[in-house]
């Protein structure tokens, strides 16, 4: 059987990528997919751990993480549909209003 | 019963201090009068109620309610009457009413609503002055005192749209401070040494200790006390803010001068005699500074111009006298010349008054004359006054002084019985010297003067209240009856005092001499021994008043020779009044550029006195100078602007400069933020993993 660390590991190069997507993309879109990768990194480390310890707890908390997933996602692309009806950009540098 | 006595005066200022301003004059002036006539019954009955106690437990206490309860120290707000309060209550009653119906008259030009402030005022007065008068312990009498201090300084202000008024307002209010402050540490000590404040309580415990032969805690606290009676009472170095209080109305004078106010520091003395009597030294400080203090207002007078500065260092000086009786351990001839000084004072500014009235607020006697012909009543009245304060026999002021100054040779006290005389040589010269500048000889420069006092006046919302065209007019009956009935006072007020050696009994002093003695001292032989002891000691050949305090001196074994000695410094001290009075008639009335001559002779002399020695300026140099300059150098820009600005403005930039800094933290970017979050989560995470 593959052992726990490489699915931790897989899982923890997974959270890099989508760290690095969300900090460097220059498209909100893709931000929200790299957001999508780092919430799937976590789910896969949750289903290894339940996996090895034999109980299905991993697998109910990736159903929540899922559903949170897709809620996420729908109000993430409409947000960005939005932001982009009023600015012609999906460019996250260029929202920068978020201060006093 | 007794708390009727200040209560009344207390409602009557908060009428008139809350809806005064609505009320016409009559319905303010009507409120005020009914307080003090309601006192001046309440006190009347409960004196005589004092009166008809059999004589050795005459005193009536009511506790009003229980006050400061703070560990060992109680002091219940109880009110006391003996027979020194129960004189003390009556002058003040008596008086006071007096000058209230007095003031009815003479305020009337004032604004209905200044009308109102004005009795309000006066009725506060006079209800502090109940309390310090009847407060059976220290904190209490404190209230008192304090609330006249304050009072002293509403009145003499009372005028305060003119600077020199609220000046004076506020000089007399911080040098009262200062003896104030005087007084406080006294009744500290006092505490700590005896561990009450009940006067009564206080009297036992010094009782029972023999007078202090070294300085100790008795005679420290004794001129501690001693220093508030100085501010309260005008004596050296606290007198300057009494001749300076004429800013005030004429009545308020009065007030100041006769009822309330000066007289407190003599009672308060007379009120602790028993302390004072154990601590010899301060007596004798007592007496030094009192007549140092006749001697030198009594100079200052003779040569002052204004009529209610003359009076006003005459009170100075006849303070001075009180406090020589204070001093050799006379204390019933000190209350009784503070008794009869009342009346003749309260009548000298009350007189002094209408001619200013008359005269259209025109105050420098160099300006008046000639007005006996147009003003008799006041003239008549004035004159009553005039012999009375000058020692004339027969009169009050006569048997009063005469006691003191007996009492002070008689003990000994050769050298201050000397100046004493000289003094009221004084008292009489400049007495007179106001007599005969005022209402005789020919009016010179009135109508100059009349038409600038008008002026004068008129801008300090003062009495514009010319005399008209040619004739002045008396005073308006309100005044002339508080005037007569003053001057009967001031004539026959003295025969309560007669001296035995007249073939009186001197009724007074019988009445007041428990007061003096330690309680329980008529109960107990022993500690009546040891107090007569300590007095006899004092007051050789004065009279060691135990078992009742009936025994005289005078009456004892040697009488007759003492008789003949007392009627000798009578003779003496009448023939020193009517010698100041015809020098006065002399250089004022005869020959007035004889007085000028001397005056130019003796140029440097007349400067000093004309400027009161220059005490004001040297107060002026030494200490208020001293104490602007640090406080503008020092406390001002140093402290104020430096240290305290400095704090306030130094937060300001402080934050203003933390602020910009951290402004640039916050980009609006949603990455940046979502990257310091995401480091912030690292390096938690980072922290528990690696530890």
């Amino acid at each position: 059987m593959v052992p726990l660390g490489h699915y931790l590991f897989l899982s923890a190069v997974l959270f890099a990528v989508g760290t690095v997507g969300v900090f460097l993309r220059r498209n909100v879109i893709t931000v929200l997919l790299s957001i999508e990768v780092m919430l799937n990194a976590v789910n896969l480390a949750f289903i290894a751990f339940g996996r090895f310890q034999g109980s299905v707890h991993g697998q109910v908390i990736m159903f929540f993480v899922v559903t949170v997933a897709a809620a996420e996602a729908a109000v993430g692309l409409a947000l960005a549909i939005a932001l982009f009806r009023h600015r012609e950009s999906l460019n996250p540098d260029a929202f920068t209003s978020l201060k006093w | 019963m007794l708390l009727l006595i200040p209560l009344l005066p207390l409602l009557g200022f908060l009428v008139n201090a809350a809806i005064g301003r609505r009320l016409a004059r009559a319905a303010s002036a009507g409120v005020a009068l009914a307080a003090m006539l309601g006192s001046l019954l309440a006190s009347a009955w409960a004196v005589l109620a004092l009166a008809g106690l059999p004589e050795g437990s005459r005193a009536i206490v009511q506790q009003v309610a229980p006050w400061i309860e703070s560990g060992a120290l109680a002091a219940p707000f109880t009110l006391r009457l003996d027979p020194l309060a129960a004189v003390m209550v009556l002058v003040v009653t008596g008086v006071g009413f007096l000058i209230h119906v007095y003031s009815t008259a003479y305020m009337h030009d004032e604004r209905p609503s200044e009308y109102a402030r004005y009795f309000s005022y006066l009725n506060l007065f006079a209800a502090f002055m109940l309390v310090l008068v009847l407060g059976a312990n220290f904190p209490v009498m404190f209230v008192g005192w304090e609330g006249v201090g304050l009072c002293s300084y509403l009145l003499i202000g009372f005028w305060f749209t003119r600077k020199s008024a609220s000046d004076a307002g506020k000089k007399a209010f911080i040098v009262n401070r200062i003896g104030d402050f005087g007084f406080l540490l006294g009744v500290f000590l006092i505490w700590v040494a005896f561990g009450t404040l009940d006067f009564q309580e206080v009297a036992g415990l010094a009782a029972q200790a023999p007078p202090e032969a070294a300085f100790g805690t008795v005679s420290l606290a004794a001129l501690l006390l001693f220093a508030g009676a100085t501010g309260k009472s005008a004596q050296i170095p606290l007198y300057v803010w009494l001749p300076d209080a004429m800013e005030g109305p004429t009545p308020v004078s009065a007030l100041i001068h006769a009822a309330t106010m000066v007289t407190a520091g003599v009672y308060m003395i007379g009120r602790n005699a028993v302390l004072f009597a154990h601590a010899p030294i301060a007596l004798g400080v007592v007496a030094a500074v009192g007549v140092a203090t006749a001697l030198m207002a009594g100079t200052i007078g003779l040569v002052q111009n204004d009529i209610k500065r003359v009076l006003a260092y005459s009170t100075v000086s006849q303070l001075g006298l009180m406090f020589v009786a204070m001093g050799v351990g006379a204390f019933a001839a000190g209350i009784f010349h503070l008794y009869t000084h009342a009346f003749f004072k309260a009548l000298l500014f009350l007189a002094s008054g209408a001619v200013i009235h008359a005269l259209a607020g025109e105050q420098d006697i160099r300006k008046m004359g000639g007005l006996k012909g147009e003003l008799p009543v006041t003239y008549w009245t004035f004159l009553v006054g005039a012999l009375a304060i000058s020692g004339v026999p027969l009169l009050s002021g006569f048997f009063s002084k005469d006691e003191i100054l007996w009492k002070a040779y008689a003990g000994g006290h050769t050298l201050v019985w000397a100046v004493a005389v000289v003094a009221s040589l004084l008292t009489a010269v400049y007495m007179f010297r106001l007599v005969f500048l005022t209402f005789h000889g020919s009016r010179a420069g009135a109508s100059r003067g009349l038409a600038e006092a008008g002026h004068d006046r008129a801008s300090g919302g003062g009495l514009p209240h010319a005399g008209g065209g040619g004739r002045l007019h008396d005073a308006p009956p309100a005044m002339a009856v508080v005037l007569v009935l003053l001057a009967v006072g001031s004539a026959v007020a003295g025969y309560i005092g007669v001296p035995a050696a007249l073939g009186g009994s001197n009724r007074i002093e019988h009445f007041l001499a428990p007061s003096f003695a330690a309680p329980g001292v008529a109960a107990s032989g022993e500690h009546g021994a040891n107090l007569a002891e300590a007095r006899g000691e004092m007051v050789p050949g004065s009279g060691p008043q135990g078992e009742g305090g009936l025994a005289h001196a005078g009456e004892g074994g040697h009488g007759s020779d003492d008789h003949a000695a007392e009627l000798g410094l009578m003779a003496l001290s009448s023939g020193v009044a009517l010698a100041g009075i015809a020098l006065a008639a002399y250089f004022f009335l005869r020959r007035r550029e004889a007085a000028d001559a001397v005056a130019a002779r003796f140029a440097g002399l007349h400067r000093l006195l004309l400027n009161k020695y220059y005490v004001d300026e040297i107060y002026d140099a030494a200490i208020v100078q001293p104490i602007r300059r640090g406080s503008e150098r020092a406390l001002w820009k140093v402290v104020d602007e430096g240290v305290v600005d400095g704090a306030v403005n130094g937060a300001g930039t402080i934050v203003s400069g933390a602020g910009a800094a951290l402004r640039r933290l916050q980009t609006g970017s949603m990455r940046a933020y979502a990257l310091s979050i995401f480091v912030g989560v690292v390096v938690i995470l980072g922290y528990y993993v690696w530890r």
